[in-house]
């Protein structure tokens, strides 16, 4: 069998916890008939349907993009859904639970420090005019160039690899993570934002930015290139010119001004009549 | 809560700290890091205690440094300077780094992604060859021109 298209058969070796039933978790081997373009997580689901209805683990959108199915699978966190069995090149699928996280139940982590940790750095856009931004009167300004400095960071789909990853979460229970920090920074580096002041307690704390020593492994096994090891340096960078500079006040963009007329372009149908009256 | 009482503990501890795994060398640079540190902390808590010995007198700080001239203790001097060669020239690497150097521009992820941490690499791998130069020229001066 040529390596690309894989061994017809392999072994996936569950890591299994029932805390209603079992002290400690062990492992159960399931065979699995390997077909062309098979994920880690279609072979779950096959073992679910029709080995072992009991197996739990996280999923949603089968695609990438929810970033619910974070596993441990042949010694790296990765995606169950946006890795092929073919392409792990092993007769073998070891699978564990996302280390650096509670277990719930088989593979299904306990996410809820994860979020606290998110939350902790103000993921979103402050502003100093709170009425403007409650009440907007029109769009605030951002060129493709401002925006270019935090799109990948916005890309972060919140799956948790980086946090299994990152050697310092291992043993630092109040460490943020590298991806609060790195949402720190999408923030922070937002043209439109204000709020890096805000942020600068949680982020520059003993548990925050200086925690990391660039071992790169958040970024490495980051599924949609978000590199969050890159965010924190870029926060470290950013503390070491602000105190240049003197902390200076950051002034987020400023409102466009408001759209007073429009035409209508003639190219574009009219959108039908509503079908739900109030 | 009751419900967080069931959640299995699955923290990594240590062996996440210091487990290269199969991450990249970055991971393994990490923990050689760590390890080099601890082992310069040790010897600088030590050296206190040796020099120290002066205090009580010239004899028995002649004696102290007597009981120290094995080849094992200079094998251990020598590992010193390995700590600090790795460790020296690794943390100004990090230093650099931390400055947002060499680690190029944010940008749009465009698939395959190519992290920071690739983008550094050539820089990583010549720090590295410094450090090896540097271990080799205090190994020969250690055990070819000082004997």
């Amino acid at each position: 069998m040529s390596q690309t298209s894989g061994p017809s058969e392999v072994v996936f070796d569950v890591l299994r916890y029932n805390p209603e039933k079992d002290a400690k978790p062990y492992r159960q081997e399931f065979t699995v008939a390997v077909t062309k373009g098979m994920t880690v997580l279609d072979g779950l689901v096959w073992i679910k349907e029709n080995l072992d209805p009991t197996l739990s683990w996280r999923s949603s959108c089968r695609m990438g993009v929810c970033g619910s199915c974070g596993m441990f699978i042949n010694g790296l966190p990765r995606l169950a859904c946006a890795n092929q069995v073919a392409h792990l090149h092993s007769d073998r699928v070891v699978i564990k639970p996302l280390p650096n996280f509670d277990i719930i139940k088989d593979l299904v982590p306990d996410l809820e420090a994860f979020f606290t940790r998110h939350r902790t750095v103000k993921p979103y856009l402050i502003r100093r005019a709170v009425e403007e931004q409650n009440q907007p009167t029109s769009e605030y300004f951002q060129s493709p160039q401002e925006l270019v400095q935090y799109i990948q960071f916005a890309y972060c789909i919140k799956c948790g690899l980086c946090l299994s990853a990152c050697p310092t979460v291992a043993t630092d229970d109040r460490y943020l993570g590298p991806q609060a920090l790195a949402q720190a920074w999408r923030y922070s580096a937002d043209a439109r934002d204000e709020g890096g002041k805000d942020r600068e307690q949680e982020v520059y704390s003993s548990h925050g930015v200086f925690r990391c020593h660039f071992a790169g492994a958040c970024s490495e096994v980051c599924p949609k290139g978000v590199d969050p090891a890159f965010a924190i340096q870029l926060l470290k960078q950013d503390l070491f010119k602000r105190k240049l500079s003197g902390c200076k006040e950051q002034h987020g963009s400023p409102v466009t001004a408001p759209i007073t007329e429009a035409k209508e372009n003639p190219k574009i149908p009219k959108a039908p009549a509503p079908t739900l009256t109030k | 809560m009751e419900k967080n009482k069931q959640h299995l503990k699955n923290k990594l501890g240590l062996l996440g700290w210091l487990g290269g795994g199969r991450y990249g060398m970055e991971r393994y640079a990490y923990a050689l890091h760590r390890l080099t540190g601890l082992g310069l902390l040790t010897y600088f808590i030590l050296h206190i205690f040796v020099t120290g010995t002066r205090i009580a007198g010239p004899q028995a700080w002649q004696q102290t440094m007597q009981s120290f001239s094995t080849p094992w203790f200079k094998f251990g001097e020598f590992l010193i300077f390995v700590c600090f060669a790795y460790h020296g020239l690794n943390g100004l690497r990090l230093g650099i780094t931390e400055l947002g150097l060499m680690l190029g521009k944010p940008a749009r992820p465009i698939y395959p992604y190519r992290s920071s941490v690739l983008r550094q690499r050539p820089f990583f791998v010549v720090v590295m060859i410094l450090v090896a130069a540097m271990i080799v020229i205090g190994g020969t001066d250690f055990y070819l021109l000082n004997r």
